[in-house]
């Protein structure tokens, strides 16, 4: 079949950037979308045109590298599916699709469809995590987890940190990420501990990337390729409350300190 | 060159505790003094990091992603093994030993695997700290279940998405100290080569992925973690981006290079659409656990799988190997597959795949039992295939997954150039010549929290190391020829794309140098790949410049590296005459077909020299001396 892609070209982030028309006219309907740009970048190599630059590594649907938007929706039209498992036997021939990076302050494009998502990794480097330095663990048995928090906490853990949440939320907020990675830790006996502390420093710190706030819109979970629920979100805020009503959302004292280094992939 | 494994000897059980006492400390406020580098930050790089900074060390680490936790280590479905017993089936250390060395064909370290299934305990201590939300029972204690290769159940997981928790748990410790300043973290970079001084390692050299900028990096140590080399085949089951380019510069500035023939071909992937095809998907072998492997038993059958008659299917793993069926290890169950495709009983519209069905499952637990277990696994096949599995039984066929070779390491991981260090699949040391099910994450876990952050204390701790800058001739000499290899690679303008010459040697080595080899085919391939290489090197067209982020450039230097890894590949594989795990020469085989292993004259590492483009390699042997497990024909009948 025949496929007609626009797709947004941008030499780097400096330069203005403009939709270009290209046209697919021998795709397979086994392929993968991300197949199917390799076979425009292939043709585009034939003629001499630089190919068109995007993220993808796994395309298995976990590494969480790839993702654009596809006729204005994040990873395209199937619901629970990364841009790099979606098939082309979704489309039709002589479909048109426009192909877009993503679109968020706190995320700006690099090249083509490819952006720079370091705040993500900022979000979790001031509090994303349990501080179990290696080799103090007692035996994994010892800490008794019940099935249905364990289950609850895999749902939320499963986030691949892909940034469609992001991306489609026309408040470019980060909750759904934050909300995910706060249930994964926070419903676990283990993460306990630094519950409230966690929530406040991510917020503090989504706030400082110039991620926007949550409105309960929706459209994050609507295009969650894990299909994270929004429930995440309202235990975000719920502990963040919490925390903040009985003084043990505090900041870590190093907190302040922290979110003003500069941290993971923030050189540029 | 001796090849020192710094094995230690004496009973099995005390090795790496006295081995890790006679080792050399740094006090902590010393640690601070140090920098290390650590290139990888999956399973193993990541995990490292994290630790080698919780201890003191400051930590520069590199990846060429865009965050840490793309590592490919993330794709791991089924699990990670550990000798816990907490089922009381009669598993232990020792068994789960034995099962490795065995496993591996004995072509491992005794010493080594040993200190792998000790650490496998406490690995799953600290991932459970780290809140890696491990399957559980209904009682809150820890789910197992059973994976190729063994019989007892001592794997551990967390739904089909095991390695992504993994990863995310040492992505979790890493960004910690991120956060805290001890790792300064370099995502987009890629290590192009590595600075040797006075024979030690002493710093990389990088390419900044976005702006093309050429940089050296200098430390006391420098740690690879940077993955196998499946990806020369092209179609392997490995991320896009997974490459060999760190080892292999490694290897060029005199790292040896061990076993590179022992690679992995994984039994259940989705078979091959079209020419298309840009990778293959994995279905986690845990589905071998309630999946049966089937084939019709005439040739040529082409009726939809239900409409074949139970007495006309060839169940050929249950009927060959009765007592381990369907969970045979992965060389056994990819070998069989291909064998039954070959007498022309393959299914699907190549021919070349076969059934695993989940019909007598379903029946047996229920639907949802079979969707909580393998739910997520059953979505990704129905996504890609567009056939649903609950309904159809599923098409499989092996492809290449995991690089039991790698760069060379003693038992402290350290590589033939002191200071270097390798770990999880880059180095070569633990599965011998085929891997077990849920071992790579064991092993990539245990190099990276337990392994290198004590044995590296020795080094620094022993090794006067003087003060060198940026200036040094060999930081000069190694960012020039970086340079020029880039310049190189943009000035040849030639015809033909990097992906079609990728394309064109994964496909000559799929063929000579996959699952079955002979002598003839990889002499033929050895005529071949040089000549490949010479036209790729004329002929290879790169647009675009270096000074930005340009993909084509990153993947052509990865291609020229696979180039020349191939030729070793084939070199090795060719100089190995004997059948053994991953490696199986046609000519070597038992009368039932299975592999033949000649432990008289190779019972050794095979640790090859670099010695110049195009020029054979020089062999170094380590040999394998097993004390404790006895060397016999595996059989899983």
């Amino acid at each position: 079949m025949r496929i007609v892609l626009h797709i947004w070209r941008q030499r780097n982030a400096n330069d203005k950037g403009r939709m270009a028309r290209y046209e697919v006219p021998n795709v397979n309907q086994e392929m993968s979308f991300l197949e199917m740009l390799d076979v425009l970048n292939e043709d585009l190599i034939a003629r001499n045109e630089e190919p068109v630059a995007f993220d993808h590594d796994c395309r298995e649907g976990i590494c969480g590298m790839c993702g654009c938007m596809v006729n204005g929706v994040a990873h395209g039209p199937q619901p629970g599916t990364t841009l790099c498992q979606l098939h082309m036997r979704h489309f039709k021939d002589g479909d048109e699709l426009y192909l877009e990076p993503w679109r968020a302050r706190a995320f700006p494009v690099v090249k083509d469809l490819v952006v720079d998502r370091g705040a993500f990794d900022r979000l979790v480097a001031v509090g994303g995590f349990i501080s179990a330095t290696t080799g103090c663990a007692p035996d994994g048995n010892a800490i008794l987890v019940p099935k249905e928090k364990a289950e609850l906490s895999m749902d939320a853990a499963a986030c691949i940190g892909c940034g469609a949440c992001v991306a489609m939320c026309p408040n470019a907020s980060a909750s759904l990420f934050m909300g995910a990675k706060l249930a994964h830790l926070g419903l676990l006996p283990q993460g306990q501990p630094e519950r409230y502390g966690r929530v406040a420093a991510m917020v503090a710190q989504a706030k400082a990337e110039r991620f926007g706030a949550c409105t309960n819109i929706g459209e994050c979970e609507a295009v969650c390729p894990k299909e994270i629920k929004l429930e995440v979100i309202a235990r975000m805020n719920r502990d963040f409350l919490k925390g903040s009503w009985t003084g043990r959302g505090a900041l870590r004292d190093d907190a302040e300190e922290v979110s003003k280094k500069p941290l993971a992939g923030s050189r540029r | 060159m001796e090849l020192d494994s710094k094995a230690p000897t004496g009973p099995i059980e005390t090795r790496w505790d006295r081995h890790r006492f006679n080792l050399k400390l740094v006090n902590p406020a010393n640690k601070r003094k140090h920098t290390i580098i650590v290139v990888g930050t999956g399973l193993a790089g990541g995990s490292a990091a994290a630790t080698l900074a919780e201890l003191g060390y400051n930590v520069k680490c590199f990846c060429f992603q865009d965050s840490p936790r793309r590592a490919h280590s993330i794709a791991a479905q089924g699990g990670i093994n550990a000798a816990k017993n907490y089922r009381n089936d009669g598993d232990s250390i020792y068994r789960l030993f034995y099962d490795t060395v065995k496993g591996g064909d004995f072509r491992s370290r005794e010493s080594n695997v040993y200190r792998l299934a000790q650490i496998s305990v406490n690995i799953i201590d600290q991932c459970v700290a780290q809140g890696v939300p491990f399957a559980r029972e209904y009682s809150g204690y820890l789910d197992n279940r059973s994976f190729g290769g063994a019989q007892v159940s001592r794997t551990f997981y967390a739904r089909g998405q095991t390695g992504q928790q993994l990863l995310l748990g040492a992505y979790q410790a890493l960004e910690r100290q991120i956060g805290a300043g001890q790792v300064e973290m370099h995502p987009r970079t890629e290590m192009l080569d590595l600075i040797v001084i006075d024979g030690k390692a002493r710093g990389i050299v990088t390419r900044d992925l976005l702006t093309g900028k050429i940089e050296s990096h200098l430390a006391e140590a420098v740690v690879l973690g940077t993955g196998g080399y499946g990806n020369l085949y092209y179609l392997s089951t490995n991320a896009k981006g997974s490459n060999a380019t760190a080892i292999w510069r490694a290897h060029k500035r005199g790292a040896l290079f061990a076993n590179p023939c022992f690679t992995q071909i994984h039994p259940t992937c989705i078979p091959v659409s079209g020419e298309y095809q840009s990778k293959l998907t994995l279905m986690s072998e845990s589905l071998r656990n309630d999946g049966r492997v089937w084939v019709p038993l005439k040739k040529g059958d082409k009726r939809p799988p239900y409409q074949i008659p139970e007495n006309e299917r060839d169940y050929y793993l249950e009927r060959r190997y009765p007592s381990f069926g369907n969970l045979v290890p992965r060389d056994v169950a990819s070998r069989n597959a291909k064998a039954v495709c070959d007498e022309g009983r393959g299914v699907g519209e190549s021919g070349l795949a076969v059934f695993l069905d989940f019909r007598d499952a379903i029946e047996r637990l229920g639907k949802h039992v079979i969707r909580e277990r393998y739910g997520n696994l059953f979505d990704m096949y129905q996504r890609i295939t567009g056939e649903d599995p609950y309904e159809v039984p599923m098409r499989i066929y092996p492809a290449i997954h995991y690089a039991m070779g790698g760069l060379w390491v003693d038992y402290n991981l350290m590589s033939t150039i002191a200071g270097l260090y390798v770990l999880g699949e880059a180095n070569f040391s633990d599965h011998g010549a085929n891997r077990l099910g849920a071992s790579a994450l064991m092993q990539g876990l245990a190099d990276g929290y337990f392994v290198l952050p004590n044995t590296i204390n020795d080094y620094l701790a022993t090794t006067k190391l003087e003060k060198v800058d940026a200036s040094h001739p060999a930081v000069r000499e190694a960012e020039t020829q970086v340079t020029c290899v880039t310049k190189r690679l943009l000035d040849i303008r030639g015809t033909r794309s990097v992906d079609s010459y990728h394309r064109e040697l994964g496909k000559l080595l799929w063929e000579y140098c996959g699952m079955a080899r002979t002598a003839e085919g990889l002499k033929y391939a050895l005529s071949k790949i040089p000549e490949m290489r010479e036209r790729f090197w004329s002929d290879v067209k790169v647009l675009g410049n270096g000074e930005e982020l340009n993909q084509s450039l990153e993947k052509a230097g990865r291609v020229a590296d696979f180039f020349e890894l191939a030729e070793l590949l084939c070199i090795d594989a060719l100089h190995r005459n004997e059948s053994c795990g991953g490696h199986f020469r046609e000519e070597y085989q038992t009368p039932e077909g299975e592999a033949a292993r000649d432990d008289q004259n190779y019972s050794y590492v095979a640790a090859w020299e670099f010695r110049g483009v195009g020029n054979p390699p020089e062999l170094h042997q380590e040999p394998l001396e097993f004390e404790y497990v006895h060397p016999t024909q595996r059989s899983y009948k």
